[in-house]
Protein backbone atom coordinates (compact mmCIF):
# COMPACT_ATOMS: atom_id res chain seq x y z
CA UNK A 1 0.00 0.00 0.00
CA UNK A 2 2.73 2.36 1.13
CA UNK A 3 5.03 1.66 -2.21
CA UNK A 4 1.63 2.30 -4.51
CA UNK A 5 0.79 5.74 -2.46
CA UNK A 6 4.87 6.69 -2.46
CA UNK A 7 5.24 5.93 -6.29
CA UNK A 8 1.98 8.01 -6.99
CA UNK A 9 3.91 11.07 -5.39
CA UNK A 10 6.93 10.81 -7.45
CA UNK A 11 4.64 10.46 -10.30
CA UNK A 12 3.11 13.32 -9.90
CA UNK A 13 5.78 14.92 -9.00
CA UNK A 14 7.30 14.25 -11.95
CA UNK A 15 4.53 15.56 -13.47
CA UNK A 16 4.13 18.93 -11.91
CA UNK A 17 7.94 19.91 -12.94
CA UNK A 18 7.34 18.57 -16.58
CA UNK A 19 4.38 21.26 -16.70
CA UNK A 20 6.33 23.86 -15.65
CA UNK A 21 8.65 23.96 -18.76
CA UNK A 22 6.21 23.56 -21.04
CA UNK A 23 7.06 25.55 -24.03
CA UNK A 24 5.68 27.14 -27.07
CA UNK A 25 8.94 26.29 -29.16
CA UNK A 26 8.25 24.08 -31.95
CA UNK A 27 10.06 21.46 -33.58
CA UNK A 28 10.35 23.04 -37.04
CA UNK A 29 11.58 26.23 -35.23
CA UNK A 30 14.76 24.66 -33.06
CA UNK A 31 18.47 25.14 -34.53
CA UNK A 32 20.47 21.71 -35.25
CA UNK A 33 23.40 23.46 -33.54
CA UNK A 34 22.61 22.47 -29.82
CA UNK A 35 24.90 25.22 -28.18
CA UNK A 36 23.12 27.86 -30.62
CA UNK A 37 19.44 26.75 -29.07
CA UNK A 38 20.42 27.00 -25.73
CA UNK A 39 21.40 30.56 -26.23
CA UNK A 40 18.51 31.40 -28.20
CA UNK A 41 16.22 29.47 -25.32
CA UNK A 42 18.20 31.34 -22.57
CA UNK A 43 17.27 35.23 -24.48
CA UNK A 44 13.75 33.88 -25.59
CA UNK A 45 12.80 33.27 -22.03
CA UNK A 46 13.78 36.52 -21.20
CA UNK A 47 12.13 38.57 -24.30
CA UNK A 48 8.18 39.66 -24.13
CA UNK A 49 5.64 38.97 -26.36
CA UNK A 50 4.16 41.67 -27.44
CA UNK A 51 0.85 40.34 -28.18
CA UNK A 52 0.29 38.27 -24.75
CA UNK A 53 2.46 41.10 -23.00
CA UNK A 54 3.28 39.12 -19.89
CA UNK A 55 4.71 35.82 -21.94
CA UNK A 56 8.27 35.31 -22.72
CA UNK A 57 8.41 34.41 -26.49
CA UNK A 58 9.54 30.92 -25.82
CA UNK A 59 6.40 30.90 -23.64
CA UNK A 60 3.50 32.42 -26.16
CA UNK A 61 1.76 30.32 -28.68
CA UNK A 62 1.36 33.59 -30.21
CA UNK A 63 2.22 33.96 -34.38
CA UNK A 64 4.35 37.08 -33.66
CA UNK A 65 6.12 34.90 -30.63
CA UNK A 66 7.26 32.63 -33.24
CA UNK A 67 8.47 34.91 -35.61
CA UNK A 68 10.44 36.32 -33.27
CA UNK A 69 11.76 33.25 -32.14
CA UNK A 70 12.73 32.77 -35.65
CA UNK A 71 14.41 36.04 -35.36
CA UNK A 72 16.15 35.43 -32.99
CA UNK A 73 17.34 32.07 -34.11
CA UNK A 74 18.39 33.60 -37.69
CA UNK A 75 20.23 36.66 -35.70
CA UNK A 76 22.30 33.98 -33.84
CA UNK A 77 23.00 31.84 -36.78
CA UNK A 78 24.29 34.93 -38.95
CA UNK A 79 26.57 35.37 -35.71
CA UNK A 80 25.23 37.99 -33.43
CA UNK A 81 26.36 38.15 -30.19
CA UNK A 82 23.49 37.84 -27.50
CA UNK A 83 23.64 41.13 -26.86
CA UNK A 84 23.47 42.28 -30.00
CA UNK A 85 20.47 39.87 -31.18
CA UNK A 86 18.64 41.33 -28.06
CA UNK A 87 19.84 44.65 -29.50
CA UNK A 88 18.22 44.28 -32.35
CA UNK A 89 14.85 43.48 -31.08
CA UNK A 90 15.04 46.86 -28.57
CA UNK A 91 15.78 48.92 -31.40
CA UNK A 92 12.67 48.11 -32.68
CA UNK A 93 10.17 47.36 -29.70
CA UNK A 94 11.76 49.40 -27.41
CA UNK A 95 12.96 48.15 -23.46
CA UNK A 96 9.28 46.93 -23.66
CA UNK A 97 10.05 43.36 -25.28
CA UNK A 98 12.77 42.85 -21.71
CA UNK A 99 10.97 40.93 -19.53
CA UNK A 100 13.89 42.13 -17.26
CA UNK A 101 13.88 46.36 -17.58
CA UNK A 102 17.63 47.25 -17.72
CA UNK A 103 18.77 49.55 -14.81
CA UNK A 104 18.78 53.15 -16.01
CA UNK A 105 17.51 56.85 -15.54
CA UNK A 106 14.01 56.15 -16.52
CA UNK A 107 13.94 52.86 -14.20
CA UNK A 108 15.23 53.97 -10.97
CA UNK A 109 12.27 54.12 -9.37
CA UNK A 110 10.94 50.74 -11.36
CA UNK A 111 13.94 49.08 -9.48
CA UNK A 112 14.55 50.92 -6.40
CA UNK A 113 11.11 52.20 -5.43
CA UNK A 114 10.24 49.12 -3.73
CA UNK A 115 13.25 49.15 -1.67
CA UNK A 116 12.57 52.98 -0.83
CA UNK A 117 8.90 51.94 0.07
CA UNK A 118 10.12 49.09 2.25
CA UNK A 119 12.35 51.36 4.63
CA UNK A 120 10.16 54.40 4.69
CA UNK A 121 7.59 51.69 5.97
CA UNK A 122 10.49 50.43 8.77
CA UNK A 123 11.24 53.72 9.56
CA UNK A 124 7.34 54.55 9.70
CA UNK A 125 6.79 51.39 12.23
CA UNK A 126 10.19 51.79 14.32
CA UNK A 127 9.11 56.07 14.99
CA UNK A 128 5.52 54.94 15.62
CA UNK A 129 6.68 52.04 18.82
CA UNK A 130 9.18 53.89 19.53
CA UNK A 131 6.93 57.30 20.36
CA UNK A 132 4.53 54.51 21.89
CA UNK A 133 6.88 53.03 23.86
CA UNK A 134 8.35 56.36 25.30
CA UNK A 135 4.67 57.64 26.42
CA UNK A 136 4.01 54.30 28.00
CA UNK A 137 7.44 54.69 29.87
CA UNK A 138 8.28 58.18 30.66
CA UNK A 139 4.83 59.61 30.10
CA UNK A 140 1.38 59.38 31.28
CA UNK A 141 1.24 56.70 34.43
CA UNK A 142 4.59 57.20 36.06
CA UNK A 143 4.07 61.28 35.63
CA UNK A 144 2.93 61.71 39.40
CA UNK A 145 -0.20 63.76 39.93
CA UNK A 146 -0.29 67.65 40.70
CA UNK A 147 -1.39 68.96 44.05
CA UNK A 148 -4.86 70.23 42.26
CA UNK A 149 -5.37 66.64 40.88
CA UNK A 150 -4.41 65.15 44.00
CA UNK A 151 -7.10 66.53 45.90
CA UNK A 152 -9.76 65.99 43.27
CA UNK A 153 -9.11 62.80 43.15
CA UNK A 154 -9.65 62.14 46.89
CA UNK A 155 -12.88 64.29 46.76
CA UNK A 156 -14.12 61.74 44.23
CA UNK A 157 -13.07 58.97 45.88
CA UNK A 158 -14.38 60.51 49.22
CA UNK A 159 -17.97 60.76 47.31
CA UNK A 160 -17.74 56.95 46.03
CA UNK A 161 -17.40 55.96 49.04
CA UNK A 162 -20.23 57.84 50.66
CA UNK A 163 -22.57 56.22 49.00
CA UNK B 1 2.75 67.87 15.68
CA UNK B 2 4.35 64.51 14.59
CA UNK B 3 1.31 62.83 15.53
CA UNK B 4 -0.68 64.86 13.08
CA UNK B 5 1.82 64.23 10.72
CA UNK B 6 1.31 60.84 10.88
CA UNK B 7 -2.47 60.07 10.58
CA UNK B 8 -2.54 62.19 7.18
CA UNK B 9 -0.03 60.46 5.69
CA UNK B 10 -1.80 57.20 4.88
CA UNK B 11 -4.83 59.81 3.74
CA UNK B 12 -1.71 61.66 1.66
CA UNK B 13 -0.93 58.39 0.40
CA UNK B 14 -4.47 57.41 -0.41
CA UNK B 15 -4.92 60.76 -2.53
CA UNK B 16 -1.87 60.04 -4.69
CA UNK B 17 -3.18 56.69 -5.48
CA UNK B 18 -6.98 57.76 -6.36
CA UNK B 19 -5.29 61.05 -8.34
CA UNK B 20 -3.05 58.30 -10.00
CA UNK B 21 -6.20 56.00 -11.53
CA UNK B 22 -7.48 58.95 -12.04
CA UNK B 23 -5.47 59.80 -14.87
CA UNK B 24 -5.04 56.30 -15.83
CA UNK B 25 -8.91 56.81 -16.18
CA UNK B 26 -9.10 59.35 -18.50
CA UNK B 27 -6.10 58.51 -20.66
CA UNK B 28 -7.87 55.52 -21.46
CA UNK B 29 -11.04 57.22 -22.02
CA UNK B 30 -8.72 59.17 -24.45
CA UNK B 31 -7.89 55.68 -26.16
CA UNK B 32 -4.60 55.71 -24.79
CA UNK B 33 -4.94 52.14 -23.42
CA UNK B 34 -2.31 50.83 -20.85
CA UNK B 35 -1.84 47.71 -22.77
CA UNK B 36 -0.42 50.01 -25.69
CA UNK B 37 3.24 49.41 -26.34
CA UNK B 38 5.19 52.99 -26.91
CA UNK B 39 7.06 53.00 -29.67
CA UNK B 40 10.71 53.60 -29.86
CA UNK B 41 10.24 54.05 -33.45
CA UNK B 42 8.90 57.56 -33.41
CA UNK B 43 11.31 60.43 -34.74
CA UNK B 44 13.45 57.97 -36.58
CA UNK B 45 13.99 56.95 -40.11
CA UNK B 46 11.63 54.70 -41.42
CA UNK B 47 13.33 51.31 -41.48
CA UNK B 48 14.65 50.01 -45.11
CA UNK B 49 12.05 48.08 -47.10
CA UNK B 50 11.11 46.89 -50.55
CA UNK B 51 7.90 45.06 -50.91
CA UNK B 52 6.58 43.40 -54.52
CA UNK B 53 3.42 44.49 -55.32
CA UNK B 54 0.09 42.89 -54.08
CA UNK B 55 -2.35 44.00 -57.02
CA UNK B 56 -1.08 44.50 -61.27
CA UNK B 57 -2.50 48.42 -61.35
CA UNK B 58 -0.86 49.57 -58.55
CA UNK B 59 2.76 49.28 -57.52
CA UNK B 60 4.94 47.86 -54.49
CA UNK B 61 6.55 49.95 -52.12
CA UNK B 62 10.40 50.68 -51.18
CA UNK B 63 11.84 53.12 -48.44
CA UNK B 64 12.74 55.51 -51.27
CA UNK B 65 9.32 56.13 -52.08
CA UNK B 66 9.17 58.15 -49.39
CA UNK B 67 11.18 60.58 -49.60
CA UNK B 68 9.16 64.22 -50.35
CA UNK B 69 5.75 63.79 -49.88
CA UNK B 70 3.83 63.05 -46.04
CA UNK B 71 2.90 59.70 -46.27
CA UNK B 72 0.69 56.92 -44.04
CA UNK B 73 1.81 53.35 -44.12
CA UNK B 74 -1.36 50.99 -43.01
CA UNK B 75 -0.04 47.65 -41.95
CA UNK B 76 -3.50 45.64 -43.02
CA UNK B 77 -4.33 41.92 -43.30
CA UNK B 78 -7.45 40.51 -44.26
CA UNK B 79 -7.79 38.02 -41.66
CA UNK B 80 -8.14 41.07 -39.39
CA UNK B 81 -11.35 41.55 -38.52
CA UNK B 82 -10.66 45.67 -37.06
CA UNK B 83 -9.43 46.34 -39.86
CA UNK B 84 -12.56 45.55 -41.67
CA UNK B 85 -13.98 48.21 -39.43
CA UNK B 86 -11.10 50.88 -40.66
CA UNK B 87 -10.88 50.31 -44.25
CA UNK B 88 -14.25 52.44 -45.16
CA UNK B 89 -12.54 55.23 -43.36
CA UNK B 90 -9.51 55.41 -45.42
CA UNK B 91 -11.91 54.97 -48.59
CA UNK B 92 -13.06 58.06 -47.14
CA UNK B 93 -10.01 59.80 -46.03
CA UNK B 94 -8.15 59.88 -49.53
CA UNK B 95 -11.28 62.29 -51.21
CA UNK B 96 -11.25 64.37 -48.63
CA UNK B 97 -9.83 67.92 -50.20
CA UNK B 98 -7.81 68.50 -47.22
CA UNK B 99 -6.22 65.55 -47.76
CA UNK B 100 -5.88 64.78 -51.73
CA UNK B 101 -2.44 65.61 -52.65
CA UNK B 102 -1.16 66.19 -50.03
CA UNK B 103 -1.03 62.56 -48.60
CA UNK B 104 0.53 59.02 -49.90
CA UNK B 105 -1.53 56.30 -48.49
CA UNK B 106 0.25 53.30 -48.72
CA UNK B 107 -0.53 49.62 -47.62
CA UNK B 108 1.30 46.85 -46.57
CA UNK B 109 -0.48 43.38 -46.98
CA UNK B 110 0.62 41.81 -43.30
CA UNK B 111 1.28 37.97 -43.05
CA UNK B 112 -1.63 37.55 -45.79
CA UNK B 113 -2.64 35.43 -48.58
CA UNK B 114 -1.93 37.32 -51.80
CA UNK B 115 -5.08 35.80 -52.94
CA UNK B 116 -6.82 36.83 -50.05
CA UNK B 117 -5.63 40.42 -50.17
CA UNK B 118 -6.44 40.85 -53.69
CA UNK B 119 -10.43 39.59 -52.67
CA UNK B 120 -10.30 42.21 -50.02
CA UNK B 121 -9.18 45.21 -52.24
CA UNK B 122 -11.58 44.29 -54.76
CA UNK B 123 -14.76 43.95 -52.24
CA UNK B 124 -14.06 46.85 -50.02
CA UNK B 125 -12.21 48.97 -52.46
CA UNK B 126 -8.79 50.66 -53.10
CA UNK B 127 -7.47 53.37 -51.33
CA UNK B 128 -3.86 53.22 -51.41
CA UNK B 129 -1.68 54.69 -53.59
CA UNK B 130 0.87 51.59 -53.24
CA UNK B 131 1.02 48.01 -51.94
CA UNK B 132 3.25 45.90 -50.61
CA UNK B 133 3.01 42.01 -49.54
CA UNK B 134 4.81 41.40 -46.24
CA UNK B 135 4.32 37.84 -46.11
CA UNK B 136 6.52 36.74 -43.48
CA UNK B 137 6.28 40.05 -41.40
CA UNK B 138 9.76 40.31 -41.40
CA UNK B 139 8.83 44.47 -42.09
CA UNK B 140 6.27 44.54 -39.91
CA UNK B 141 8.46 43.77 -37.30
CA UNK B 142 11.06 46.18 -38.53
CA UNK B 143 8.48 48.79 -37.58
CA UNK B 144 7.63 47.54 -34.35
CA UNK B 145 4.46 46.05 -34.91
CA UNK B 146 2.63 43.91 -32.83
CA UNK B 147 -1.29 43.25 -34.24
CA UNK B 148 -3.10 44.93 -37.49
CA UNK B 149 -4.27 47.49 -38.19
CA UNK B 150 -1.28 49.81 -37.08
CA UNK B 151 -0.26 52.94 -39.02
CA UNK B 152 2.59 54.99 -39.37
CA UNK B 153 2.59 58.86 -40.82
CA UNK B 154 6.14 59.36 -41.93
CA UNK B 155 6.83 62.88 -43.08
CA UNK B 156 8.73 64.16 -46.26
CA UNK B 157 12.26 63.61 -44.68
CA UNK B 158 11.22 59.94 -44.08
CA UNK B 159 10.61 60.08 -39.97
CA UNK B 160 8.06 58.45 -38.52
CA UNK B 161 6.02 61.25 -36.64
CA UNK B 162 3.52 59.04 -35.76
CA UNK B 163 2.17 55.56 -34.82
CA UNK B 164 -1.26 54.31 -34.30
CA UNK B 165 -1.97 51.24 -33.04
CA UNK B 166 -5.09 49.25 -33.72
CA UNK B 167 -7.48 50.73 -36.46
CA UNK B 168 -8.39 54.49 -36.57
CA UNK B 169 -11.47 55.72 -35.58
CA UNK B 170 -13.46 58.49 -37.46
CA UNK B 171 -12.06 60.80 -34.05
CA UNK B 172 -8.51 59.65 -34.29
CA UNK B 173 -8.66 60.97 -38.01
CA UNK B 174 -9.92 64.16 -37.13
CA UNK B 175 -8.20 64.74 -33.83
CA UNK B 176 -4.87 63.42 -34.69
CA UNK B 177 -3.99 62.62 -37.93
CA UNK B 178 -5.72 65.91 -40.17
CA UNK B 179 -3.86 68.56 -37.48
CA UNK B 180 -0.67 66.30 -37.73
CA UNK B 181 -1.12 66.10 -41.83
CA UNK B 182 -1.42 70.13 -41.94
CA UNK B 183 1.25 70.34 -39.98
CA UNK B 184 3.92 68.43 -41.84
CA UNK B 185 2.70 69.76 -45.24
CA UNK B 186 3.42 73.34 -44.31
Amino acid sequence: MSRVYRSAIVVMTVLFLMGGSALAVQPDEVLKDPQLEARARDLGRDLRCLVCQNQSIDDSDADLARDLRILLRQRLVAGDSDAQAKQYLVDRYGDYVLLRPPFKATTLVLWLGPGALLLGGIWAAVGFYRRRGKADGAGGASLPLSDGEQKRLSRLLAKERER
Amino acid sequence: MLRRWSTLLPLAVFAVLVAFFAWRLVLITRGDAPNMIPSVMIDKPAPGFDLPPLVLDRPGTVTADLAGQVTLINFFSSWCIPCRAEHPLLVDLMVQPAVKGKLRLVGIDYKDKPEDGRGWLSRLGNPYQAIGMDRDGRVGIDFGVYGVPESYLIDRTGHIRYKQVGPFTADDIRSKLLPLLAELSK
